[in-house]
């Protein structure tokens, strides 16, 4: 059932239960980067790349549940979600850069002999103004985007083609040495943030926190959205646009709203990113990046916020297995995955769930 | 003589905008909240004159001339394609006349206006083929459709107060559907859902309320119901009632407009209209 509500799973199943293991997971991502910190030789020791891994799902996860506010609620499916995404990270990868420059020039500038910083890169070595541009770069392309597309009442599959051709053109843009972004190389070799080392544990456990503090605020603020008129309206968009301008009320506030939130969402989520991954390159805005995260929310569970989260944690811990085990087989896989999920599982992971619960 | 709003005119709100509705809306342009001022110094809730809508070339409407009194009960009958669902949406916004005026009241300009604005001035639409928001519940779909601030912030905070509580529970008392009120609106019957959109017509409290074909897949029973229901609106609000079923539109209206190929071909009482030879002819291809 498409229940408006995010608590379709965590009603049936008492809310109590899915509290109790809520709980308990974040416990578990709250002990992961205090158990990292441990020395090497512990037994109870996380290692960098467990951490990494994790703190990198956990963006995903932050994606996908903004991706799912804009299309499991209000029901746009966008496929160019990984562009707000990489835009965040560029955003932050900028400041990184300048940080590892000290004061001369980011190395790729040097290395195309450029002389001076070309004009949008100024005040990007404060880092509170990098913060500012994590925000406004995806908010004021998601603005100017939807302003337009939710004027000419694009809709539906017209839609999804123009997101996805915005990221392509994004990546495009971004891949040209002349942008000023690094080209294809992007920004990486990252020294240090607000002066802490990049690598060291301490940096990387505060990182993964500030993630996990994300997810929770997203979480809720998901959660708040959906509980109130305004997620009750979204939901009424969606499955009958018609009926509800009739009712008076201007859909188009109501989805650049949802949209430019989700939006800022991804950015954010890409700007904790950067520095964990210690890289942001223009593939970051590839038409199959967005397809993916597209495949996390329907495979956990459109229209509940639990879902999505679910559908990140669930995929990114196969790639991650299979790409290891059987790199040349993953895309396949997931082709699969998404064939057999639409088919028999259309309502997602957490529609099974829900399903077990009640008999 | 109908005074023409001077441009000057126009350019002020066209209604009260709720005292309690803030400056917000404007600032993101979600227009303006539903007013009591309309003004109906006539008589005339709804003017239409010498429309015309071309699609292609073809001429879906033709010079078309209806007044609606306030608190009439029309029906407007006619054979397929004579024009009414256009009609309709010409009157809610949704397709722009070639030509002609359409006034709501004395000063609304409705060419001018988008679907949102003739909604939030008191136009209500229930569609042909019944419109709710299946994922929600009734009583949810219900609290959508309430006459209150609609725009984004105030969603954003809405709280339901005791009295828009106790109004939507009339409502339901009204449709018939307080038992079902924490169902999902996707699983009411065909004729549930009918009653269940033109409740979220009446919580809306338009002045005029536009019904196209209210009773199609009713029982016999509902469609009784429905007629007894639409004769006590009537004097509150005034209704134009688009519908096939004769019986029904013997069993409400006092007036009668018979459309055909675009105008009007006849006016008048039921008996009047079926009296005519013209109307005879376009019904039974004589």
């Amino acid at each position: 059932m498409n229940q408006p509500l995010m608590m379709t799973a965590a009603q049936k199943a008492g809310p109590r239960a899915t509290l109790a293991v809520g709980g308990l997971v974040l416990l578990v991502l709250l002990a992961l980067p205090l158990l990292s910190l441990l020395p090497a030789e512990h037994s109870l020791h996380v290692s960098a790349y467990t951490l990494t891994l994790v703190g990198k799902i956990l963006c995903y996860a932050i994606v996908a549940l903004a991706l799912d506010l804009v299309w499991g609620y209000a029901g746009l499916l966008s496929l160019g979600h990984g562009l707000f995404f990489a835009l965040g990270g560029y955003a932050m990868g900028m400041y990184l850069m300048r940080e590892a420059a000290g004061d001369g020039l980011p190395a790729f500038m040097t290395f195309l002999s450029w002389t001076e910083l070309p004009w949008y890169w100024a005040g990007t070595q404060h880092f509170a103004w990098a913060l500012c541009l994590v925000v406004l770069a995806p908010g004021l392309l998601a603005l100017v985007f939807g302003f337009f597309a939710f004027r000419s009442r694009i809709k539906g599959v017209y839609f999804s083609i123009m997101t996805q051709a915005l990221t392509f053109a994004g990546m495009l843009l971004f891949f040209r040495n002349e942008t000023g972004f690094g080209g294809n190389n992007g920004f990486t070799n990252f020294r240090s943030i607000l002066g802490f080392g990049i690598t060291t544990p301490g940096t990387r456990a505060v990182l993964f926190l500030l993630t996990v503090l994300l997810l929770v605020a997203s979480l809720y603020l998901g959660w708040r959205l959906a509980k109130s008129k305004f997620g009750r309206v979204l939901t009424a968009l969606r499955d009958a646009e018609n009926r509800l301008m009739f009712c008076g009320y201007d859909p188009r506030g109501f989805k650049l709203f949802v949209w430019v939130l989700s939006a800022v969402l991804c950015g954010l989520a890409g700007a904790l990113y950067v520095p964990q991954v210690g890289i942001i390159n223009p593939s970051e805005m590839s038409p199959t990046n967005s397809i993916e995260a597209a495949v996390w929310v329907a495979l956990g569970g459109r229209g509940t916020l639990i879902g999505p989260l679910l559908g990140a944690g669930i995929v990114n811990g196969m790639k991650s297995w299979f790409t290891v085990a059987f790199p040349e087989y993953w895309l396949f896989f997931l082709g699969a995955l998404f064939i057999i999920v639409t088919l028999y599982l259309p309502k997602g992971v957490i529609g099974l769930l829900k399903k077990r619960g009640e008999q | 003589m109908r005074v023409i709003p001077t441009s000057q005119f126009m350019l002020e709100p066209a209604f009260d905008p709720n005292t309690d509705a803030g400056t917000s809306r404007e600032a993101i342009g979600l227009g303006q909240a539903a007013g009591k001022g309309l003004n109906t110094r006539h008589g005339t809730i709804l003017t239409l004159e010498d429309i015309s809508v071309s699609f292609d070339g073809f001429k879906a409407l033709n010079d078309l001339n209806l007044y609606i009194g306030v608190g009439e009960l029309r029906c407007i009958i006619g054979p397929n394609g004579a024009g009414k669902t256009t009609l309709m949406d010409v009157i809610t916004g949704k397709t722009r006349p070639t030509q002609g005026k359409a006034w709501f009241g004395e000063t609304l300009d409705l060419t001018s206006m988008s679907e949102v604005q003739i909604a939030q001035a008191g136009i209500g639409r229930k569609f042909q083929k019944p419109t709710v928001f299946e994922a929600l519940t009734v009583f949810e779909n219900l609290e959508l459709a309430q006459k209150t601030d609609k725009s984004v912030w105030a969603s954003l905070r809405a709280t339901l107060s005791g009295e828009q509580h106790d109004r939507i529970e009339d409502i339901l008392e009204t449709i018939r559907l307080t038992g079902s009120k924490t169902r999902q609106a996707g699983l009411l019957s065909h004729g549930q859902k009918q009653f269940l959109e033109i409740g979220m017509l009446l919580v809306q409290d338009p002045q005029l309320l536009l019904l196209d074909e209210p009773v199609a897949g009713m029982t016999d029973a509902e469609t009784e119901f429905t007629a007894e229901l639409f004769k006590t609106l009537a004097g509150k609000h005034s209704l134009m009632v688009v519908e096939h079923d004769m019986g029904f539109v013997g069993s409400i209206a006092d007036h009668v407009t018979v459309l055909h190929q675009g105008s009007v071909l006849a006016e008048g009482s039921l008996e009047h209209v079926q009296a005519d030879e013209r109307v005879i002819e376009v019904y039974l291809g004589r």
